[in-house]
C-alpha cells in the first residue's frame, strides 16, 4: 500500500446511492448541516443492484480514486431483495479490483437508512479520509482521458 | 441537436448564501448543449416555474437541467412545469445542489466548485434522455380471494361494502376455515362459532359477493388490474343451485365409517356430507373416495332419499374463467405434522391430542358433544399435561425455526377453560418462554397462573410414554432444576402452524414471493406489510405469518383498503423508468427473469431475418413494463447487456461518472 504525502491531494470520488434509503440519507445530511468532504459527487440509481459493475470500472477508468455504494440495510430494501445481489456482486467485483491492485479502502459498500443522516455523514468523512491516505489511483486509468 | 436550459435556484440563501449561482450559470452556460442558463430567487415558485416554461417556449429546449433541492423535493414540481410548456416531463433531470451541497459545505470555493460539477453531470445525463410516456392499464373492478377463512371472509366484505364485486375461492366444501374448529376465542372467551357464522351469512348473502366452495385456482394470467384466473370447481356430485342443505342424505347414506375432517378424525361422518351445521353455502358434498356409488355403481341411496333432486353422479369437475384486478391471498396455515416428535407419543396413544383436536374435544357440537372426555377409553381426565412450542422456535431441523405466535394463548385459553369447566383436574404447561404481547393478553395469561392455579413449569417434556392407561410424562423443571414424572391423563401438544400445503404452487402461479418457511413475503416488511412485492396481489392473514384473530381481520381490513385503493382506479398510471431489452442481443437465458422480484419478465418466441435472408426463430426477453418496477436488478444480470433500464439507462450513469471524474 502506497502512503500519500502530498498534503493538498484531493480525491475524486464517485458514490452511488440508492433512491430510497441512502439518497435520502444523503439529504438528510444535508437538512442537518453535517459536513462532509466536497470531493463526495453522488450519482442516484432506483437500487443499489442498478450498480453494474462497469460504472465502477469506468469511473476508475476516468480517474476516480473511491468509489462507494450506498443502499438500503439488508432486508429493507425497497424492491425486497436487491441489495442482496449488490452485495454478492460488490464482494466478488471489489476482491478482482483488489487483485488489480486497486486497494479495498478504495471501494466499499455501505448500508444506510433515510434517517441515517449522520451515518451517511460520517461514512463519507471515513471513507474520503481512508482514500486520501492512499493517494491518487492509478490503476485501470485510461491515461487517454487526462485529468484536468 | 440539443438544446439545454440551466436554471439554478438560490433557495432564497440556502443555496446562495455558499454556492456563487452566478459563476455557477455563467460557467454551466458554456457547456456542449447548452443555450440558455439563468439563475432566480425561488424556482419553485410560480414566477420561477413561468421562467422555466417560457425558457422551454421562446428557447425551444430539448432538455432542461435545473440545480436546485434534491429532486425528492420538487422533481414532481419540475416535471409538470415542462410538461405544461410542452417539454415531456422525463427530459427534466435535476442538480441536487441544496442538501447535497450548499447545506453540507461551508467554503464557498469549493461548494461552487462542486455545484459546477454536479451541475455538468445533470446536463451529460440531460443530453441522453429519452422522452418517455407514462403507460395506461385498464384496470377491471373486481377482487378474487383465494381462501375462505376469516381473513379472507373479512377482507371480501369489506371490499364488497365499497361496491366492488369481489369472489371467494374456497378450497374446503365451506368457507370458514380454522374458526370453524375452535371452541371459545382468547382473550375474550367468547364462543368463534358465534363471531363467526354470522359473518359467514353475511358473505353468502352479499350480493357483491360470490363464493366458489370446493374450488382451487387453476391457473393465473395477466398482471396487476388485468389478471385472467382458471377456477377449478370440483365435482361435488350435488347440484349446488339445487341442493337445500335439508341434511336428509347424509343421515340415511350407508357408508358411515369415513373419518371426520371437521373434528380432525375424532369422529366419523358419511360419503355423503355438509361439515358442520352453519356450513355455507349449505350444501352437501359427496367424498368420492368413499362413494359406494361412484367406486362400484352400486347404492343411490342418496339420489332416492332427496327429494329436492339435487344429486348428480356424472357431475364432472368444471373450470370458469374469471377477469380479476386484484388478487388476495387469504389460504391461511395449518397445524404441522407430528411425525418427527415421536418423544410424545402422539401416533402410540388416542390420548395425546393436538391443541386443535383440544378444541374440538371441548366444543358442544364436538365428537363428545362438548363433555372432556379421553379420546381412548371415554373417562374424564384429571391430570392434563399441555407442552408448548412442539415443532415452534426449533432450529434442529425436525420442526420450524419461528414461533408461531398463538400458542402461548390458546394453550393458557386452554389450561384455563379445563380448570374452569373441571376444577377437580390437574393442569400443568410446559413452556420455553411465555410469549403474551397483545392486547389485554398478559393479564389473560396471568389469569390462568394466579386465578385459575394453572401449574406453568418452565421446562421441556423430554418423554411421553403410554402405560397402564396413562401417559408417563418425563420432564425437567428449568427453574428448580428437577426432573420430573407426572402421571397424565392426556397430553395436549401445542403444534407449530406453517402455511397451506397448496401455497407454494400458489405462490408460483401468481409469481409472488416466500419466505424459506413458505409464508408469503410482503412488499415491505415494514412499510408495505399486506401487499406482496408483485404488483396486484394482496396478502391477508396467517399466509404471511403467524396470527391470531384480532391480528388476522385487521390485516385483512387493511388488505382491502389497498385493493379498494386499486379498484377504484379506471386506469394505472405506470412508471415509465421500467426495462426494455433489445432483442438482437438478447439470448433468452433467463438470467433477467430469475432475478425479477416482482416477475416481469416473460419470453416470446421472435422472427429474426438473417443475413441470409433466412428467418430465425428465437426466445427473447420481454418485459412487462406494468408490472416492472423499475429496479435495475435485471439490467445487471444480462450477460449480453441486453437489458438496459429507461431513465437510468447505462448511457446516462456511465456519462454522469465521467462527468464527475472529468
Ligand atoms: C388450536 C388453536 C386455537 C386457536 N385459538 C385462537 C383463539 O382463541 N383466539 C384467536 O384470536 N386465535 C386463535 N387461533 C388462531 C386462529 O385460528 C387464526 O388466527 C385464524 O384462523 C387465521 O385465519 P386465516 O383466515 O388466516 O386462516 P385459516 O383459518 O386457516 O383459513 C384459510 C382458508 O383458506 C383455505 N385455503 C387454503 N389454501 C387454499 C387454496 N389453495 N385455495 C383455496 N382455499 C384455500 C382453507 O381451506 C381455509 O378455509 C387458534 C389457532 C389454533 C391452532
Ligand atoms: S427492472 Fe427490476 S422489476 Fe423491472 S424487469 Fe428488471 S428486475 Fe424486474
Ligand atoms: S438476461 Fe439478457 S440475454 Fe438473458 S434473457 Fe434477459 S435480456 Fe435476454
Ligand atoms: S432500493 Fe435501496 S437498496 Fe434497493
Amino acid at each position: 500500500m502506497q502512503v500519500n504525502d502530498n498534503k493538498d491531494f484531493q480525491p475524486t470520488i464517485v458514490a452511488f446511492c440508492c433512491n430510497w434509503c441512502s439518497y435520502a440519507g444523503a439529504d438528510l445530511s444535508g437538512t442537518n448541516r453535517l459536513q462532509y468532504p466536497a470531493n463526495v459527487k453522488i450519482i442516484r440509481i432506483p437500487c443499489s443492484c442498478r450498480l453494474n459493475p462497469i460504472f465502477i470500472l469506468r469511473a476508475f477508468q476516468r480517474g476516480a480514486d473511491g468509489v462507494i455504494l450506498c443502499g438500503c440495510h439488508p432486508g429493507d430494501c425497497h424492491y425486497t431483495t436487491g441489495n442482496y445481489y449488490a452485495r454478492r456482486r460488490m464482494s466478488l467485483l471489489f476482491s478482482m479490483l483488489d487483485y488489480l491492485g486497486i486497494e479495498k479502502e478504495r471501494t466499499r459498500v455501505e448500508w444506510v437508512s433515510a434517517a441515517e443522516g449522520a451515518k451517511f455523514a460520517a461514512t463519507m468523512n471515513e471513507f474520503v479520509d481512508a482514500v486520501t491516505k492512499l493517494g491518487r489511483n492509478h490503476r485501470l486509468e485510461d491515461l487517454r482521458c487526462k485529468k484536468q | 441537436m440539443q438544446r439545454i436550459g440551466v436554471f439554478v435556484c438560490w433557495c432564497g440563501s440556502n443555496i446562495a448564501a455558499t454556492v456563487d449561482v452566478n459563476a455557477v450559470t455563467e460557467t454551466l452556460a458554456k457547456e456542449p448543449g447548452v443555450v440558455y442558463a439563468t439563475n432566480y430567487q425561488y424556482m419553485c415558485s410560480e414566477s420561477g416555474q413561468n421562467l422555466i416554461k417560457d425558457a422551454i417556449r421562446d428557447q425551444k429546449l430539448t432538455g432542461v437541467v435545473i440545480c436546485s433541492c434534491s429532486p425528492r423535493m420538487h422533481e414532481a414540481t419540475f416535471r409538470k412545469a415542462a410538461a405544461s410548456a410542452g417539454l415531456n416531463p422525463y427530459l427534466v433531470e435535476i442538480a441536487n445542489i441544496r442538501e447535497q451541497c450548499s447545506w453540507i459545505h461551508k467554503n464557498k470555493e469549493e461548494a461552487t466548485e462542486k455545484a459546477i460539477i454536479l451541475g455538468r453531470t445533470a446536463i451529460a445525463k440531460v443530453q441522453l434522455n429519452a422522452p418517455l410516456i407514462a403507460g395506461e392499464s385498464p384496470v377491471v373492478k373486481r377482487a378474487l380471494v383465494i381462501g375462505g377463512g376469516i381473513a379472507g371472509i373479512q377482507t371480501a366484505l369489506d371490499i364488497a361494502e365499497a361496491g366492488f364485486e369481489v369472489d371467494i375461492v374456497e378450497k374446503k366444501p365451506t368457507v370458514g376455515g380454522k374458526m370453524t374448529q375452535i371452541d371459545k376465542t382468547f382473550p375474550t372467551l367468547d364462543c368463534s362459532a358465534c363471531i363467526l357464522t354470522p359473518k359467514m351469512v353475511e358473505v353468502a348473502q352479499n350480493d357483491n359477493i360470490k363464493i366458489y366452495s370446493y374450488s382451487e385456482v387453476e391457473a393465473v394470467k395477466g398482471f396487476v388490474g388485468n389478471f385472467t384466473v382458471s377456477i377449478r370447481k370440483k365435482a361435488r356430485y350435488v347440484k349446488e343451485d339445487i341442493c337445500t342443505g335439508c341434511g336428509l342424505c347424509t343421515e340415511k347414506c350407508p357408508q358411515k365409517n369415513v373419518p371426520n375432517e371437521f373434528n380432525l378424525g375424532l369422529d366419523t361422518r358419511r360419503a355423503i356430507y355438509i361439515p358442520f351445521a352453519q356450513a355455507v353455502p349449505k350444501v352437501a358434498t359427496i367424498d368420492p373416495n368413499y362413494c359406494t356409488k361412484l367406486n362400484t355403481g352400486k347404492c343411490g341411496v342418496c339420489e332416492k332419499i332427496c327429494t329436492a333432486g339435487a344429486i348428480d353422479y356424472t357431475q364432472k369437475d368444471e373450470i370458469v374463467e374469471q377477469q380479476y384486478g386484484a388478487i388476495v391471498v387469504a389460504t391461511g396455515y395449518n397445524p404441522i405434522k407430528l411425525d418427527n416428535f415421536e418423544e410424545y407419543a402422539y401416533s402410540q396413544s388416542p390420548d395425546v391430542v393436538t391443541s386443535l383436536e383440544f378444541e374440538r374435544l371441548m366444543n358442544a357440537a364436538g365428537p363428545t358433544g362438548g363433555v372432556l372426555l379421553r379420546p381412548s377409553d371415554k373417562t374424564h381426565p384429571h391430570t392434563i399435561v399441555f407442552v408448548q412450542c412442539v415443532g415452534s422456535r426449533d432450529v434442529s431441523g425436525c420442526g420450524k425455526p419461528y414461533c408461531s405466535k398463538i400458542c402461548c394463548m390458546y394453550t393458557a385459553k386452554h389450561a384455563m377453560l379445563c380448570r374452569e369447566k373441571y376444577p377437580d383436574t390437574e393442569v400443568y404447561v410446559f413452556y420455553i418462554d411465555v410469549r403474551t404481547p397483545g392486547k389485554n393478553f398478559d393479564e389473560f395469561y396471568r389469569r390462568a397462573v394466579e386465578e385459575y392455579n394453572v401449574h406453568y413449569i418452565k421446562g421441556m417434556v423430554g418423554k411421553v410414554a403410554p402405560s397402564g392407561g396413562k401417559l408417563k410424562v418425563q420432564a425437567s423443571d428449568l427453574l428448580n432444576n428437577e426432573q420430573l414424572h407426572i402421571d397424565a391423563d392426556m397430553v395436549v401438544l401445542a403444534a407449530a402452524i406453517e402455511p397451506d400445503k397448496s401455497a407454494r404452487p400458489l405462490a408460483t402461479m401468481l409469481t409472488a414471493s416466500m419466505d424459506t418457511n413458505d409464508f408469503f413475503t410482503e412488499a415491505h416488511p415494514k412499510l408495505r406489510p399486506v401487499e406482496s412485492p408483485t404488483a396486484g396481489i394482496y396478502l391477508s392473514g396467517c399466509c404471511q405469518g403467524p396470527k391470531d384473530i384480532p391480528e388476522t381481520v385487521s390485516q385483512a381490513s387493511a388488505c382491502a383498503a389497498k385493493v379498494i385503493g386499486l379498484l377504484a382506479k379506471d386506469k394505472l398510471t405506470c412508471n415509465p423508468c421500467v426495462a426494455h431489452s433489445d432483442e438482437l442481443m438478447c439470448n433468452g437465458c433467463s438470467s433477467c427473469a430469475n432475478v425479477c422480484p416482482y416477475g416481469a419478465i416473460t419470453y416470446v418466441e421472435k422472427e429474426f431475418r438473417q443475413p441470409d435472408r433466412t428467418m430465425l426463430v428465437r426466445r427473447v426477453a420481454s418485459v412487462n413494463p406494468a408490472v416492472c418496477q423499475g429496479c435495475g436488478a435485471c439490467t445487471v444480470a444480462c450477460p449480453s447487456g441486453a437489458m438496459d433500464l429507461f431513465g437510468f439507462s447505462n448511457k446516462q450513469i456511465m456519462a454522469e461518472v465521467d462527468a464527475i471524474c472529468k
